[in-house]
């Protein structure tokens, strides 16, 4: 039940406009914050992703980027992060479908979207920490301050 | 269980005694109907419980409602003139009616000296005691809006009155048996 601190972080690319690709390797040598959310439009989720987005100058100060994935596709992310402003990117783990959320353990089959899942992995690549939060739960932002804290130079894992 | 970080103090705005035995903290954003209505229900229940303090910590989702930071740092530019609470309340009851017009308007009803409110809405005192508010309220959990913690935790139950009244009344007895 998704992948555990300390394991490598799975590397993928994904769309995040319909011309744009986001891969994780892309962020090597930033923290990243991944969050996995079971849909665009869903109350729980529109309540979640504008408070990491009022936190962005909070997590760049502990050198972490953002980046929220779901099974939607491009144009749904675009009208969501367009209805909320959003300012980090959407990935749509569209085709094959949900592929991103099965490699990182968090997809549900039956219901075909993901958990709402939170990652943060390191300058290297590394999960430090991962929560899976109960679906109708919005984990809001503690956790992930906290995680990218312990990440901080001079601050032992 | 999310506890309330940093807990209750002197920076925070009050209503009730500092010393009262039972704690009501809630984060909220003016411009939500949500908080709206939580705002007549924590008067009703203020009402009816008088061993309360009830505090109240900014959370503005800027991004999602366009007017909920600068209504903010209006309750906190009014609140340097010792009138936090008389604009808490307006702003509360015109939800609808959030532009610099009406803050200012507002300010002069409660009898802020203008010159001086229209200094201190743009000031760096009051935008960082708005943000230090919300960053408070990321680190203790709060998740959406309103978010309440009673005695410094986070109440995850119903703010429907009836539910936080018995609630608080439970507390209290458990307190008087002790």
């Amino acid at each position: 039940m998704a992948l555990d601190a300390g394991k490598q972080a799975p590397d993928f690319s994904l769309n995040s406009t319909p011309d744009q690709r986001v891969s994780l390797r892309d962020f090597r040598g930033r923290n990243v914050v991944l969050a996995f959310y079971p849909a665009d439009w869903s109350p729980v989720c529109s309540d979640q992703l504008p408070i990491y987005s009022e936190l962005l100058p909070e997590f760049r100060k502990l050198g972490a980027e953002v980046l929220g994935i779901s099974v939607d596709g491009v144009w749904c992310h675009i009208a969501f992060a367009k209805s909320r402003n959003l300012r980090f990117p959407l990935l749509s783990d569209f085709e094959p479908k949900g592929e991103v959320a099965r490699t990182y353990d968090v997809y549900r089959k039956r219901e075909g979207f993901s958990e709402r899942a939170l990652f943060v992995i390191d300058r290297e690549g590394m999960i430090r920490w991962s929560y899976v939060s109960p679906i109708g739960v919005n984990p809001g932002a503690d956790g992930i301050l906290e995680a990218l804290e312990g990440l901080q130079p001079g601050r032992k894992p | 269980m999310s506890r309330l970080r940093p807990p209750l103090n002197a920076q925070d705005h009050v209503q009730g005694r500092h010393d009262a035995p039972i704690q009501l903290v809630e984060y909220g954003d003016y411009e939500c109907p949500f908080c709206g209505r939580a705002h007549l229900i924590v008067k009703a229940v203020r009402a009816m419980a008088d061993d309360l303090v009830f505090a109240f910590r900014n959370f503005p989702l800027s991004q999602v409602h366009p007017h909920a930071l600068r209504a903010a740092h209006a309750a906190e530019a009014a609140g340097l003139q010792d009138r936090f609470w008389p604009m808490h309340d307006l702003l509360f009851e015109n939800q609808q009616f959030l532009e610099d017009e009406h803050l200012f308007r507002y300010a002069g009803l409660i009898g802020c000296n203008l010159d001086q409110f229209a200094e201190d809405i743009d000031s760096d005192e009051v935008a960082e005691k708005v943000r230090s508010d919300f960053l408070s309220g990321a680190r203790s959990g709060v998740n959406g809006t309103p978010t309440f913690f009673i005695d410094g935790e986070r109440y995850e139950g119903s703010w429907e009155p009836e539910v936080l009244l018995s609630v608080l009344q439970e507390l209290r007895g458990a307190r008087e048996l002790r």
